[in-house]
This record gives C-alpha cells, structure tokens and sequence, in this order.
C-alpha cells in the first residue's frame, strides 16, 4: 500500500502561497469559457441531416436572405461549452440556498423522469380530446389535491408563474365586482408585500394603497380597519408574510375586508410553512395563488419556468379562466370556450392549457408525501427556520420577537459601526460556498436579511451554517472589513459593475466590426 | 420519508435548542378554529415505486403524438430535439438554481441567457431580445402592452391571421388592463384591409407570419403605412423555426416581435411550459417587459454578465414596472440555447428546408384528392385545406385509425360555421414518407 501522506504536501512552502496567476486564467476547475459566437466556424454543424430531396419551394418568394450570423459548433463543442457554464452556478444540488421568500427545496429526479414519459411530455396539446383522458386525469387528480389543501372549491390552473396567477385572481376579482355593478378604484398592500402585488394590481388598474406594518411585524388592524372602504376591491396579503411571521389577526382582517365588500386574495409564496398544517379557506381567504416551483418543488431552471394555479372561493369560481377540466357524464371534458357553465370565465390568459410539464411533476411531489409527509415539510421547515433564529439570536439581530415560521428575517443593526453593509455581509458568505439569504427585501426593515433554509437540510448543514454566520459575525465586529469589501475573492467573478452595465446596456454579442459601429 | 433529512431525535434537539416543548409551539399564532389537527383526506406517503406505476399509469391513457403519424401544428411544433439537448438542461446546477440574482455564483445562467438573447435577436431581425417571457400568448399580450405605453395609445388591431389563443389572451389582458382590441374575423384567404383600420387611437398592428393558417406574408410595405400613423408593427412568430427559411419580421419593419420559441429545443408537453421570445429595437429597450442581460465587467476588469435595467422591473418599480412578470422561462430558454448552438446556421437552414420539403410533399399529395382543396398561395410547413365536409367528425375517424391528422378549425373557431371545412395540417422533419402515404390513403377513404 502506498503512503500517499509522505508524497502529498496540502501546504505550500512560504514562498508560493501568494495567489497563482495562470496562463489561462483559468484556476483548477474553474475553467474561462468564451461566448459560443466566439467559437463557431461556419459550416460546422452539431446536427447531422441530409438534404431534401430536390422540390419546388412554395414560399412566394421571401426566402431569407444572406446569413442569420449563428456560429456553427460540434456536438463535443457544444457539450463542453455548457458544462463550463454549469459549473459557474451555485444550485440546491450543490449546497444551502437560504433565500427568503423563494423555498429553494431539494428537487426529487424522480419528477423529472415522470415529466418525460412520452405520455405527457410528447402529447400535442390540440390532439384529439379522446386521445388524452390521462392528461386530463393528472390535470384532475392535481386540482384535488390542490383543493383539499386549500380548503378552497375551485383551481385554475393555466398561469405560467405566481405572477400571473396573482393577475388571474385580481382579473377574477374585478369581474366578480363588475358581475356585482361595482367599479372599486382601490387595492391594500402591506409595504412588506412582494414587488408582484402592487405591479400586479397596478396593472390592472388599481390605485395601490400602501398598509404599514405594526412593530409586531404584521399589518396593523386598526389603519387596515381605517382604509378600508366601498372603493377598495381587494386586499393582497401574504401569509405567512415576508417577515417570516404567520398573521395572528388573520381572521380579523378577513372579516374586516369582507364587511367592506372587498375580497381578500393571499399571495401564496409562503405556503410550505402551513401546508397539511392550516387551510387558506379556513383564514378567510377568497382567492389565492401558489408557486408550484416553490411549496411544491418544481425545479426554478434559473428563472422558470413555473406554475401558478390559483385556488379561488365560490364566489369567484365562476370566473376562472379558461380552459377547464370538467367532469362530463363519463369521462373528463376540457371546456375551452364561453359557453354555458364557463360562460362568466374571464377567458384565456396563455395558449393552451396550462404548464403540464409542472403539473405532473407537484402531482408526483405531492404523491411521494402523501398527507402525512406534506404536514411534515411544514413542521421541519418551520422548525429548521426557528433552530436557526435560536442559534443566531444576539449573533444576527432579529427584527422580530416570537417564533417565526418557515423563514426568518434578521436586519443589519449587528452591522452598526462596522463599516460592513448586508451586501457586503451577504458576499462573504458566497466566500464561504453559500448562496447569500434574500438581501434588503422585505422592505420594512433596514439592510434585511431573510433566511429561509427549507425542510431539506440536515441538522448538520443547519449547524454548519449557523457556525459560518457566527465566525463572519465575529470577523465583521473585530475590524476585519476589508475581508467583506473585496468578497466574493473565490468566484469564478468579482463583483460585478451593475451601474456600468445598465447606464451603457450591451444586451447582445456583435461582431467586434459591428460594436464599434453601435458605439458611434 | 425519503426527502426529509431530519429524524426524530434531531427534531428533540431542535425543539430543545429553541427552547419549546412540541411543534405546536411554533405555531401558536394560527388562529386556534384555524388549525388541522388531525391528515387531510389524501392518501399518505408513497414510495417512488408506486408514484411511478400511478403517474405512468395516467400517462399511458394517453396517445403519444410520437407513436402515430402526426400533422398537427397550430403553435406547438413536434421536431427532432438532440440527446445532448436534455441531458445538459438536467445538469443540477442549472436545473436546480434560481433566477441570478447574485450574479458572482450566476455566471453560468446569465451567460447562457446573454447567447439566448443573443440568438432571438439574430432569428428575428431584430436589435434587443429579452431573457424570456411564458409562452408566445403572453409574450403578444405584453407586446401590446408595450406598444400602448410607448405610443400612448389605447387601441390594438389584431389580423385575423392571429392564433386564437393569442387573440384571446389579448382580450383578457385588454378587458382588465383597460385597452381595446379590434379583432379581426379569421380569413384563411386573406384579403385583410389592415391598414385601413388604422386610427388616430391605434397604438399597434399584429400580424402572424406566417399566419394561423400557415400562410407567408410580406408586411415589408405595410410597416412603413403603420409608422406614417404613429402605430408600431407587431410581428407574431408562432413557428419559430420558420425564420431558418423566410425573411425575418425584423427586415420586414417589425418594430416588436412576439413569438413562441418552444419548436426549437422544447418537447410539446401538452401546451407548456413553452417558452415566449420577444424582441424589439433598442430605443425601446427600457419599455420592454421582462429579464434583461447585460454584459460588464467585475472588480478585477475582467467581462461578466448581470441582470440589467431592472429598474423596469417590479421588484424594484414596483406599481410602476414595465410588467408584473418575474419568473420566466429561463430552463426552456436553456434548451433553445443549447439546440440552437447545436444546429448552428448550416444545421437550422437545413431544418428549416426540410420541414419546408416535407409540406410540400404533403400538400402536393393532399390536393390531389378530389374535394380537396389547398387554401395558401404560400406556406411553410403548415397549410389550411378545404375539405368537402365538416373537419371534426373526419379528424375524429382519423384519430380511431392511428391518424392525428391536423387541426379542425371548428375546435378554435366553433362558432364560425364557415370554417367548419377546413383543416389546418403541418408537416416537420419528424413526417415519413410512409406517414404522408398513411394519411393520404386513410384521409381518401374517410371522404370516399
């Protein structure tokens, strides 16, 4: 056997310790890697076809013209080109991604694998109805669950994200006030609200009205009471809301807002704190979306695609867009015009039916938990959040008193008189290989920092984390803020100049000629 | 269960360490009438095994369009896609990572969306292109959008030529947002008078190209009668691929394009997630909607990627961004990215020909059966057919005998019964000779 401990030195001799700079620029496994119009020769080609047989074109004459400019690569190329990029990527496989609001959970493969069948992923969606009755059953089975959880008797399912489920429910909040002949000018945020809300209700042209928090961290009954008023259509609450914080006047607050006539719609981003734990319809809610990318662990891609169903109470039901899955005499029907029992539907938001893609995968999430595990992932998301608030409480400074729910948020005053911002707290952290909590957001506390760990740590992850918090802490308050200044240092890139970046936008590559000629 | 790392005696800890007896404790601000105490009526927790029989089951109830010769289209396209193409989408590090905010640890994904960008620009004609939106629907409605805020106007002309779903999707955007939309009828023949319906109000003109009915159409004369009135020119690609053969709506005057990009890299999927495209010119980049790259440079002057012109966007606007829209569809912009740097500009040429081959076989094969009757001067691989009888019950027949054999115009537009003849059929280059035979044959002896 060999003893590679006498062969294999892990510290440099003195003289070497300084930072390596290499040839390449490339350090170990950190490998540069150029933009594919950089590498492309023309005529080479990834894809192998032969040409048609000779035909007559029939496109009237509009053929294109001269080159469309795309490099041509091999598949080896193209293989390797995208690793070099993945490899730039912190994700939930790689470690801890802590970011509030966003239930950034371990997403199971076995949902991706059950995506593909060809039974789903390889169904056009204008075949014949009779050709897809299992497509329609997932569509189905999924609304069940979705209902039981909620409480609430009705879900559309088309929205492509939580903002467009958020539009979907202000649009069949309106049109259910416009079935009632009222014209409400006005929609309630609280300021810790999602940016999502106010665009949201804005854009369907709500004057928002701003809801303070009180020093609890909920939305303050009393100026809720005060602003609510026969011109306001709705309330958009988040809950838990994004101080991490479950609202304890709740049903106090529904009951206001349904004595004014308004409807009470709840963003439902946050929703892995109380699934199989409490039901929104219980809470008094008409109308709420769900992120099945976030409670339901349909992978984030980098930024999508997602999935908003929207549960909606009986008053609102009427008013879902379309398509709908409806129960026929004997079979599973897909109602996709206004006629009849859709009549009222506000009609379509997307093309076709809805991101199956996702369904499949929360209905198959959903089935591995069952009932049991699903209340489960409430309660250990709930009780990871809380170990993390114990073990940092007087480290970090809690914005909050009381426990928390599944996320938990802290803001900078442990930062005071250390010449170090949350920014430059939340860079050393990458330093350390952590993806940095949700920064400055909500807004109704200064320099925020909103912790939410998930379920799907270990205890051990839990406690490695809080002991990186505490040791940055500690360097933070012992005067060592150059090492937060200059982080992140262990990146594949330095901080990155996002002034410079938007006052001269360069959103596209060109040919060196052709920049120069942008620039004059 | 399998996914939940804790155990029991780490929960003990836990709950020890914050100082509380039950984890009931932390829920103590849910109203008491509020709280489940005992499971939901849902069946309880499943092995992977036996999630994999129940969805595989549901699954195999439907008819896959890959077992059966297939000729439907009508915004959703089945093309080849590559095997590299969705193995390196399921690398976990760009599966499992979330929108790149933090852009030191993002390189990868902003990188890929930067190329992204890049490619919609180039396919379109265009200058500036966006990281995404939905689908190609949503991607026409905020089109409008845009158009109506830089325009200050309120009123859309919609071509008869739109796909439906994309005309409705406006209408529900046009209803609550507050704009108009003048619709116009669908003509499979077209004949449209566009221009003159343009107004003093008319913020924009969307045209399809090629349109539903998979006719080409050249808006190279029409752009300019738009801007003479002050309305911008949008241009909807519903066949994407369709740019690897015909004059992009850029060289044509578009002043935004709306298009769906799924028929490049993305499987059918039953209608989503499909992946919406949208470009435009640079003078009007900071009305766009959505996620924007950038390139710049990092402490150390070296180049790097960021998310810019967020100031548009609602996470920082607020009630006053460009759109609400926040996550998009950035692993199917991923998947295009990846299979269009596969094909490059010889390999989607050459797609584009084959596809373009392939109908024209089938439309050379279809319009001699008697009855049949082709309705575009030009097309590119979807044309409209006029057959001799109502469309439904005869694709119904198809689909018993293995055939999906195209669209009935009768499912978008049931309460047109002058379309209820005709049949909207595409061919890509996943059509064999031998399916082109099969439906044929089978569409001969349905009409016999």
């Amino acid at each position: 056997m060999t003893d590679w401990s006498r062969a294999v030195s892990t510290r440099p001799p003195a003289d070497l310790a300084a930072p390596l700079e290499t040839v390449t620029g490339n350090r170990g496994l950190q490998i540069e890697e150029g933009l594919i119009f950089e590498q492309g020769s023309p005529g080479r080609c990834g894809v192998d076809f032969a040409d048609p047989p000779p035909f007559e074109a029939r496109l009237g004459g509009l053929e294109r013209q001269g080159a469309i400019g795309l490099p041509g690569l091999s598949e080896p190329q193209v293989v390797r080109h995208f690793t070099r990029l993945s490899q730039k990527n912190y994700a939930i496989d790689t470690g801890l991604y802590p970011l509030g609001s966003c239930t950034m959970k371990h997403n199971p493969r076995l949902n991706e694998k059950l995506a593909r069948l060809p039974g789903f992923a390889d169904v056009h969606p204008l075949q014949p109805v009779s050709t897809v009755p299992g497509a329609l059953a997932l569509i189905d089975t999924l609304a069940h669950w979705l209902k039981t959880l909620t409480g609430m008797p009705a879900v559309a399912l088309s929205p492509g994200a939580g903002a467009h489920g958020e539009l979907c429910g202000i649009m069949t909040i309106r049109a259910a006030l416009e079935a009632r002949g009222e014209r409400r000018s006005r929609v309630l945020v609280p300021e810790s609200a999602h940016g999502t809300n106010p665009a949201t209700a804005a854009a369907c042209g709500y004057t928002i009205d701003p809801v303070p928090g009180n020093p609890r961290g909920r939305v303050d009954l009393e100026v809720l009471q005060r602003k609510l008023g026969s011109d306001v259509a709705a309330l958009m609450l988040t809950n838990p809301n994004t101080c991490g914080l479950f609202e304890n006047e709740i049903l106090d607050i529904a009951a206001a807002v349904h004595a004014a006539g308004a409807f009470f719609y709840c963003d439902g981003a946050n929703f892995n704190a109380i699934v199989g734990r409490v039901r929104p319809a219980d809470l008094g809610i008409d109308c709420m979306h769900l992120n099945l990318h976030k409670t339901f662990s349909t992978p984030h891609g980098g930024g999508g695609p997602g999935s908003g169903p929207v549960a909606l109470a009986a008053s609102l039901a009427p008013y879902a867009p379309l398509p709908w899955v409806v129960h026929g005499e004997d079979r599973l029907e897909l109602a996709e015009h206004k006629v009849g029992p859709t009549e009222q539907a506000i009609g379509r938001l997307k093309g076709f039916h809805g991101q199956m893609g996702m369904f499949v995968r929360a209905l198959a999430y959903m089935m591995s938990h069952g009932a049991d595990g699903l209340r489960q992932v409430a309660e250990d998301a709930v009780l990871s959040a809380n170990y993390l608030r114990a073990r940092l409480d007087g480290d970090l400074s809690l914005s909050f008193a009381g426990p928390c729910m599944h996320e938990v948020l802290f803001d900078d005053r442990f930062l005071k008189d250390t010449g170090v911002t949350t920014l430059d707290f939340a860079k050393a952290l990458v330093d350390e290989g952590y993806h940095p909590m949700t920064m400055y957001f909500p807004l109704v506390v200064h320099g925020a920092l909103l912790i939410e760990p998930t379920e799907t740590e270990s205890k051990a992850s839990l406690d490695q984390f809080t002991a990186v918090l505490k040791a940055l802490v500690a360097a933070a308050r012992s005067g060592d803020g150059a090492r937060f200044h200059a982080a992140p240092r262990l990146t594949p890139r330095r901080r990155l100049d996002e002034t410079a970046a938007a006052r001269q936008p360069i959103l596209r590559w060109r040919p060196e000629s052709a920049h120069l000629q942008a620039v004059e | 269960m399998r996914y939940l790392p804790l155990t029991d005696p780490d929960r003990q800890e836990m709950l020890a360490a914050i100082g509380v007896d039950s984890i009931d404790a932390l829920f103590a601000d849910v109203p008491h009438q509020a709280r489940l105490d005992g499971l939901l009526d849902l069946p309880r927790t499943m092995g992977e095994l036996e999630v994999e029989r129940a969805i595989s089951a549901m699954a195999s109830r439907n008819l896959a369009a890959g077992s059966v010769p297939l000729f439907i289209g009508g915004g959703a396209y089945r093309h080849h896609i590559p095997a590299t193409v969705d193995h390196l989408i399921q690398r976990g590090e760009f599966l499992t990572s979330y929108t790149p905010y933090q852009p030191e640890i993002s390189q990868g994904t902003l990188q890929y969306l930067f190329e992204f960008q890049t490619q919609v620009a180039l396919l379109t004609g265009m200058e500036v292109a966006n990281a995404s939106l939905y689908d190609g629907a949503t991607a026409c409605a905020e089109a409008v959008m845009m158009a109506n805020r830089l325009t200050r106007r309120g009123q859309a002309i919609l071509s008869g030529g739109l796909h439906p779903h994309y005309r409705e999707a406006c209408e529900t955007y046009a209803r609550f947002v507050g704009f108009e939309v003048a619709a116009q009828a669908p003509a499979p023949s077209g004949g449209e008078d566009l221009a003159g319906l343009i107004g003093r109000d008319t913020s924009c003109v969307v045209v399809q190209n090629p349109d539903f009915f998979g006719e080409i159409r050249d808006y190279s004369e029409f752009a300019p009668i738009c801007h003479e009135a002050g309305a911008l020119l949008v241009v909807v690609v519903t066949e994407i691929l369709s740019l690897g053969a015909i004059r992009p709506p850029g060289e044509m005057g578009a002043d935004i394009v709306a298009a769906e990009g799924q028929s490049i890299g993305n499987a059918l999927n039953f209608g989503g997630p499909h992946l919406g495209l949208f470009a435009s010119r640079d003078k009007f980049v900071r009305q766009m909607p959505g996620r924007l790259v950038g390139e710049t440079v990092d402490a150390d002057g070296r180049r790097g990627w960021v998310l810019t012109l967020s100031t548009r966007e609602q996470h920082i606007r607020r009630e006053r961004a460009t759109s609400n829209i926040c996550t998009n569809s950035g692993l199917c912009a991923l998947a295009f990215t990846i299979h269009l740097a596969l094909l490059g500009e010889t390999g989607l040429v050459r797609l584009a020909r084959l596809n373009h081959a392939a109908a024209v076989r089938l439309a050379e094969r279809l319009e001699r059966i008697p009855g049949v009757q082709l309705l575009n001067q030009a097309f590119f691989n979807e044309f409209a057919l006029r057959l001799p009888r109502p469309v439904a019950p005869v694709v119904e027949a198809l689909a018993e005998k293995g055939v999906l054999a195209g669209i009935p115009i009768s499912r978008l537009y049931p309460d047109r019964p002058a379309l209820a003849d005709v049949l909207l059929v595409a061919a890509t280059e996943m059509v064999t000779e031998e399916d082109i035979d099969r439906l044929d044959r089978e569409l001969r002896e349905v009409l016999s």
